[in-house]
C-alpha cells in the first residue's frame, strides 16, 4: 500500500508535532540566543530568516518533490534527524562567522557575514520544513490530521521553548531541541520497513545520546568580544563568578579583586570621594549593573552624593522613594544616603534581585534586606500602572541601560513613554518630583526626546506651565531631569543652583534661568541642550522637533524607540561625515535593519524564486499576463501584509506583556495556531463556484484589525497590572479571531488559482514566501519611524489591497 | 629609526600647553616629505624603501583634509606639524595583527584582538594635537591597547607611561614597543583608576579605555596647566572628545568637542 493510500499512523502524527515544536522552538531560541551573543537587534531578523528556510523549501519540493522515491515515514526520520544535527551545528558556525556589527558603518564586509548567518540559520528551518511539506504533500487530501499535529507542535513548542530556558542553561537548550528532534526522527522511523526502520533508529539513538550527553559541546556561547561582559572578562584579575539563566536574560556575575568595576556615570570632576569597588553584572552580555561594596553599618558611599542623579535628595526632606530599575543597588544607596524615609525597588530580572540578596548580600551591605527598603520583583512598568499602589515624593528613574551610540536603536522602551509618564507623575504626591537619569551624547538627542516625551505627559495630566515645573542639570557625560508635579519653589530653584555650581555641573533650565547661566563648566561648542530646552519649552515645539537632524519626537506605546534618533532625511549629511570623524552620529544598531531588508530581498529571491524560474519554463502554458499581474501581486500583497500583522502584534503586546520573549511566544503561537484553524475552516465553509472567494476574509480582518486599533491602547493601560495569566489570556482572547481570518485568504486564493491558472501555482507561492522574509524585517523599519499603529493599517490596506487583485485575477477568465 | 622624539631634529615645540599653531599641511609639504622620504632612502642604499611610505602620506592626508573640514566644530585648523611628522614616522602597520596590515593606513579605526580597536589616525592626531605637547612632557596613557597612540606620543615628548588592564595586550606593548626602537614608553599592567602616582604629576593624561567617569586621582596627578583627554564613544565609533584642563590656580576647566562638523539643527549655525 502506498503512502497516499494510508492514513498517518498516530507515530507519524507525533513526530511531526515533535518536529514542528521543535523548528518553532529553534525560532524562539534563537531570539535569545543571539542577543546574548550579539546584541537584541537580531531578534527581528530570526522571523525573517525562519521565513526564508520555509520559502526555500516549499521551492524545493515544487521543483523536485515530485521526484523524491522516499516513502513518508523515513523522509520524515530523515529530516527530523537532519534538523537535530544542524539546529545545534548551525548555530555554532554562526558562532564562528566573524560578523560585527560595529564595523558596518567602516566596511561592507560586515554585510556579506550577516548573508551568511542568514543563510545558516535558514538552514534548520529548510530541513524541517521540507520533512513536514513532503509529509502534507504525500498525504493530500488527508492532510488535515498532518496539518493540525503540525499546528498544535508549533504552538507547544512555543511554550516548550519558555520551559527550556526555565530548566537549562541558555546554551544547552538547542541541544535539547536536537534531542527533541532525534525523538521525533526515532517516531518517524517507526513507520518505515524493517531494513530501513534500524538504518534510521540507529544514528536517532547516536544523535540523542550525543545531544543529551553533550555537556554544551556544540553549542558554547560565544559572546560578541566587543560586548561589555567579555571586555570586563579579559581585565586582569577578572572572575566569572556566577551565570544564571532564565527566559528574562542570561545574567552573570563578574569579580575582579586586582582591578575592580567602578561604575559612576555622571561623576562630578570635584568629587573627591573614592568610588568603592564593585561587582559588575551583565544581562545577556550587556551592562555593567553595578553592587557597590558596603558594610552593613557602613552609610551609603559619599560619591553617590556627586552624581547628577543626587540633585532630587537636594530638593526633598525624607522622600518616599520609587525606584523602578533597582539593578544592583546604587540608586537604592543613593537614596538611603539621601534621607529617604522609604525605598520601593523594583527589578524586573529576577537573577540580578537574587544575586544582590544572596550571593552578594554581604558585600552589598545586605541594601536589599534594609528596613526601609521593599524589593519588588517584577515589571517597573506594570508596577508604576498598578492602580492601587501608594504614593511617592520621588521616582528615580536611571534610563543609563542603553548605549549612547545606537546600539539600541531597536530596543522597545517601555518605561519610557508618554503614557508610562504619565502613569507616573499620576503616582506622585502634590509635591512629588519624577527624575530621569539618562546619557548626554554629544549632538544631544536622548535628552531632547526624553524632555519632548515628558512635555507631552505633563501637558496630558494638566501641569502646565511645564517651564515652572521643569529642572535640569548634566554632568559631561550625564543629564538629570526632574518634573516636580508642583510649582518648583524659590527654595528648590535655590538649591539646585547651589547643588549644579558644587559639583561644576552645568544648569540646562531652571525656572527663571538667564540663557548666560547655561554652559559654563562643561563646554560645547553651543549651549546645545540648553537651547533645545528652551525651544522646546517655547511656542516652537512642534517646529523645533521637525527641524532637529535627529529624530526626537516623543515616545508612545505606539512608538516606543526612544533610542531610534535615525531620520532618513539627513541620512545622506551624515553618512557623508561619517568617516570625517562623524561615525558617532550614525545609530549602528539602526543599521542594521536597512542591511538585513537588503539582505531579506536578496536571499528570498535567490533561495525561493530561483529555483522556481525552472518550473515555469516547464509549465510554460498560455496565461494573460493581467492575470498573472494581479495573482502575483495579490499573494505579494498577502505575505506583507500577513506578517506586518504578526510583528506589530508582537511589538505591541511587548508593552503588555512586560517582556520581548513573553509577547513573541503568546503572540506567534496564537498567531501561527489560529491562522491554521482559519485556514481548516475557511476551506471548509464553502463550495463550487464561490470557493476561493477572499472577499469577506479580507473584511473580517480589516474590521477586526481595526477593532484591535481601538481596543489597544484602553486594554494596555487596564491590563499592566494585572496577574501574567489575565494577559495572556486576554492577548489570545484578542488575537485569536483576527489570525482565523488571516489564516483563511492564502490556501483559498490558492486554491482558486489552482483551478484557474495551475502553472502560476508554485511563482504564487514562491512570491508570497519571498513577500513575509521581507515584510517581517519591513514591519520592524515602519514601526521604528511610523509606530506599530501605522503597520497594522498598512497591514490591513494590504488586505484589501490583495483582494482587489485577488478577486481581478479570476474575474474576465474564469470561465474561458 | 624611531629614536624618541626628543632627538627629533623636527621636535615639538617646548611648553605649549594651548594646541600648537595652525599650519596647515598642504600637498607641497606632503610632497616635501615624500621627496625626503625619497633622498632618504637614495642616500642609505643598507635601508630598504619603506613600503609603507606612500600609504602613510596618504593616511596624513587623510587627517589634514578631515581637519580642515572639522575645523569649525574641533577649533583646531590643523594639526601641528610636528604631531603629524610623529605620526609619519609611527609604523602603524606594525600595531594591527598581520591579516589586516593592508588596512593599517586606512583612516579608520580597526579591531586588533581581545575585543580592543586601534584608534581612528585622525581621532589619534586630533588628541595628541589637543594635549599642547612639548618635548619635556611627561605624559600618562590609560589603556596602552596596540601601543600606537604610545608610540605617536612617544615621539613628541621624553617619556611616556602607560597602563593597559588587559594582560595579553600589556605584554605584547612591552615586546612591541622596545621591538620598535620607543625605549621612552613605560608599560605596566593594572588598574589605571590610580594612575601612575610616583611617576606624576603629569602635563598630559590620555584616556583611551571606556571610562564612565574622569577617576579623581588622574585629576589630581594632572599638573598645573596639564591635559587630560578622553574619547568618549563605543568601540568603533568615537562620538565626542572630553578635554579637561588644570589651571595653574588648581580649578578645573572641561571641553566637550565633536569631531566632525555637524549642526544638529536645519539652518542652525
Amino acid at each position: 500500500m502506498s503512502d497516499e493510500e494510508r492514513a498517518p499512523g498516530l507515530l507519524l502524527l507525533v513526530a511531526v508535532a515533535l518536529l514542528s515544536a521543535a523548528a518553532l522552538g529553534y525560532e524562539i531560541l534563537l531570539t535569545r540566543l543571539l542577543a546574548i551573543v550579539q546584541w537584541h537587534h537580531f531578534a527581528f531578523l530570526v522571523i525573517s530568516t525562519a521565513l526564508l528556510g520555509i520559502g526555500a523549501s516549499g521551492a524545493f519540493l515544487v521543483v523536485v518533490g515530485h521526484r523524491l522515491r522516499v516513502p513518508a515515514g523515513p523522509f520524515l526520520a530523515l529530516a527530523a534527524l537532519g534538523f537535530a544535527v544542524a539546529a545545534p551545528a548551525c548555530f555554532a558556525m554562526v558562532q564562528h562567522v566573524p560578523f560585527n556589527v560595529l564595523e558596518l558603518p567602516w566596511s561592507l564586509r560586515p554585510l556579506g557575514w550577516l548573508l551568511v548567518i542568514e543563510v545558516l540559520l535558514a538552514i534548520p528551518f529548510f530541513i524541517a520544513a521540507t520533512g513536514i511539506g513532503r509529509t502534507l504533500i504525500v498525504f493530500g487530501d488527508r492532510l488535515s490530521r498532518v496539518y493540525a499535529a503540525d499546528l498544535a507542535g508549533a504552538g507547544g513548542g512555543a511554550v516548550l521553548a519558555v520551559a527550556f530556558l526555565s530548566w537549562f542553561p541558555a546554551e544547552r537548550t538547542l541541544d535539547v531541541l536536537g534531542a527533541m528532534a532525534a525523538l521525533a526522527g526515532g517516531m518517524a522511523a517507526g513507520r518505515a520497513r524493517r531494513g530501513t526502520r534500524w538504518t534510521l533508529l540507529a544514528p536517532a539513538a547516536g544523535i540523542l545520546f550525543l545531544l543529551v550527553s553533550g555537556q554544551g559541546y556544540w553549542t558554547e556561547l560565544r559572546i560578541s568580544p566587543f560586548k561589555p561582559l567579555p571586555q570586563a572578562l579579559r581585565v586582569s584579575g577578572a572572575k566569572l563568578a556566577e551565570t544564571r539563566s532564565s527566559p528574562l536574560g542570561l545574567v552573570s556575575a563578574v569579580e575582579n579583586e586586582a582591578v575592580p568595576l567602578r561604575w559612576a556615570p555622571g561623576l562630578s570632576l570635584l568629587a573627591r570621594a573614592p568610588v568603592p569597588e564593585q561587582v559588575a553584572l551583565f544581562v545577556d552580555g550587556d551592562g555593567p549593573i553595578a553592587i557597590p561594596r558596603r558594610r552593613r553599618e557602613e552609610a551609603p558611599p559619599a560619591y553617590l552624593d556627586d552624581l547628577t542623579s543626587a540633585l532630587p535628595y537636594h530638593l526633598l526632606e525624607r522622600p518616599r522613594v520609587l525606584v523602578p530599575r533597582a539593578g544592583g543597588g546604587t540608586l537604592v544607596l543613593q537614596a538611603l544616603g539621601g534621607g529617604a524615609h522609604s525605598v520601593d525597588a523594583v527589578e524586573l530580572q529576577t537573577d540580578v534581585a537574587a544575586l544582590v540578596k544572596s550571593r552578594y548580600r554581604e558585600f552589598s551591605g545586605g541594601v536589599y534586606r534594609e528596613r526601609a527598603v521593599d524589593l519588588h520583583v517584577g515589571d517597573p512598568r506594570a508596577f508604576v500602572e498598578a492602580a492601587a499602589g501608594e504614593t511617592y515624593d520621588l521616582i528615580q528613574v536611571d534610563a543609563l541601560g542603553a548605549s549612547p551610540s545606537g546600539l539600541h536603536a531597536l530596543k522597545a522602551e517601555r518605561l519610557l513613554t508618554v503614557e508610562s509618564m504619565r502613569a507616573m507623575l499620576a503616582r506622585l504626591a502634590p509635591r512629588g518630583l519624577v527624575a530621569i537619569t539618562g546619557w548626554s551624547e554629544l549632538p544631544p538627542r536622548s535628552g531632547p526626546r526624553l524632555l519632548a516625551t515628558l512635555l507631552e505627559s505633563l501637558a496630558a495630566e494638566g501641569i502646565e506651565p511645564a517651564a515652572e515645573h521643569l529642572a535640569w542639570i548634566r554632568s559631561w557625560n550625564t543629564n538629570t531631569l526632574v518634573a516636580s508635579r508642583a510649582p518648583l519653589s524659590g527654595g528648590q530653584v535655590a538649591a539646585i543652583r547651589s547643588f549644579a555650581r558644587a559639583r561644576a555641573f552645568d544648569l540646562v533650565h531652571v525656572p527663571g534661568m538667564e540663557a548666560g547661566e547655561a554652559n559654563r563648566f562643561n563646554v560645547m561648542e553651543r549651549p546645545w541642550l540648553h537651547e533645545a530646552a528652551a525651544r522646546l519649552l517655547g511656542p516652537e515645539r512642534e517646529e523645533f522637533i521637525r527641524d532637529y537632524k535627529f529624530d526626537i519626537r516623543p515616545a508612545t506605546d505606539d512608538r516606543p524607540y526612544l533610542w531610534s534618533f535615525f531620520r532618513w532625511a539627513h541620512a545622506p549629511e551624515i553618512l557623508a561625515l561619517s568617516r570625517e570623524g562623524g561615525i558617532g552620529l550614525l545609530a549602528i544598531g539602526y543599521l542594521a535593519l536597512p542591511a538585513a531588508l537588503v539582505q531579506a530581498a536578496a536571499a528570498s529571491a535567490a533561495l525561493i524564486l530561483l529555483p522556481l524560474l525552472l518550473v515555469r519554463r516547464r509549465s510554460a502554458g498560455e496565461r494573460g499576463g493581467a492575470r498573472r499581474g494581479a495573482a502575483l501581486a495579490g499573494f505579494f500583497a498577502l505575505g506583507l501584509a500577513f506578517l506586518m500583522m504578526e510583528i506589530a502584534f508582537i511589538s505591541r503586546f511587548t508593552v503588555i506583556l512586560s517582556h520581548p520573549l513573553h509577547a513573541l511566544v503568546v503572540v506567534l503561537a496564537a498567531f501561527l495556531v489560529f491562522a491554521g484553524v482559519g485556514s481548516w475552516l475557511g476551506g471548509r465553509r464553502e463550495s463550487g463556484e464561490e470557493r476561493g472567494s477572499v472577499a469577506w476574509p479580507t473584511a473580517g480582518i480589516v474590521v477586526l484589525a481595526v477593532a484591535c486599533l481601538a481596543t489597544l491602547p484602553h486594554l494596555t493601560s487596564a491590563l499592566l497590572g494585572a496577574a501574567p495569566h489575565v494577559k495572556i489570556a486576554v492577548a489570545v482572547a484578542l488575537v485569536a479571531p483576527l489570525a482565523t481570518f488571516m489564516g483563511m485568504p492564502f490556501p483559498r486564493a490558492l486554491a482558486r488559482l489552482r483551478r484557474l491558472d495551475p502553472g502560476l501555482v508554485p511563482w504564487a507561492w514562491g512570491v508570497n514566501g519571498c513577500a513575509s522574509v521581507v515584510g517581517a524585517v519591513l514591519a520592524t523599519g515602519l514601526a521604528v519611524h511610523l509606530g506599530q499603529t501605522f503597520v497594522i493599517v498598512c497591514a490591513a490596506l494590504l488586505y484589501a489591497a490583495a483582494a482587489v487583485a485577488l478577486t481581478r485575477m479570476g474575474a474576465p477568465r474564469e470561465r474561458g | 629609526m624611531n629614536e624618541k622624539a626628543g632627538d627629533s631634529a623636527a621636535g615639538p615645540e617646548s611648553g605649549a600647553a594651548s594646541p600648537l599653531p595652525p599650519r596647515p599641511l598642504g600637498r607641497r609639504t606632503l610632497a616635501a616629505a615624500a621627496g625626503a622620504v625619497l633622498a632618504l632612502a637614495c642616500a642609505a642604499p643598507a635601508q630598504s624603501a619603506d613600503p609603507h611610505a606612500e600609504l602613510r602620506l596618504g593616511m596624513l592626508e587623510a587627517i589634514a583634509d578631515t581637519t580642515a573640514r572639522t575645523a569649525g566644530s574641533t577649533g583646531v585648523e590643523a594639526i601641528a606639524p610636528e604631531v603629524m611628522d610623529a605620526i609619519e614616522r609611527v609604523p602603524r602597520h606594525e600595531f594591527v595583527p598581520p591579516e589586516i596590515a593592508d588596512l593599517a593606513y586606512e583612516n579608520r579605526p580597526l579591531p586588533i584582538g581581545h575585543g580592543q580597536t586601534i584608534s581612528q589616525p585622525y581621532i589619534v592626531a586630533l588628541m595628541t594635537h589637543l594635549l599642547g605637547l612639548g618635548s619635556h612632557h611627561r605624559v600618562l596613557e590609560i589603556g596602552t591597547g596596540s601601543g600606537y597612540q604610545a608610540a605617536v606620543l612617544a615621539e613628541l615628548v621624553e617619556r611616556v607611561h602607560t597602563i593597559e588592564i588587559v594582560p595579553p595586550l600589556a605584554r605584547q606593548a612591552k615586546e612591541r614597543l622596545p621591538r620598535l626602537g620607543y625605549r621612552n614608553v613605560e608599560v605596566r599592567l593594572g588598574d589605571g583608576y590610580y594612575g601612575w602616582r610616583e611617576a606624576g604629576p603629569f602635563d598630559a593624561i590620555v584616556v583611551t579605555a571606556a571610562a564612565s567617569h574622569v577617576p579623581p586621582p588622574l585629576v589630581e596627578q594632572l599638573a598645573p596647566n596639564g591635559v587630560l583627554v578622553i574619547p568618549v564613544g563605543e568601540q568603533f565609533s568615537v562620538q565626542m572628545l572630553l578635554l579637561v584642563r588644570k589651571r595653574s590656580d588648581g580649578e578645573v576647566t572641561v571641553r566637550q568637542i565633536l569631531p566632525v562638523r555637524f549642526v544638529p539643527l536645519t539652518g542652525g549655525h
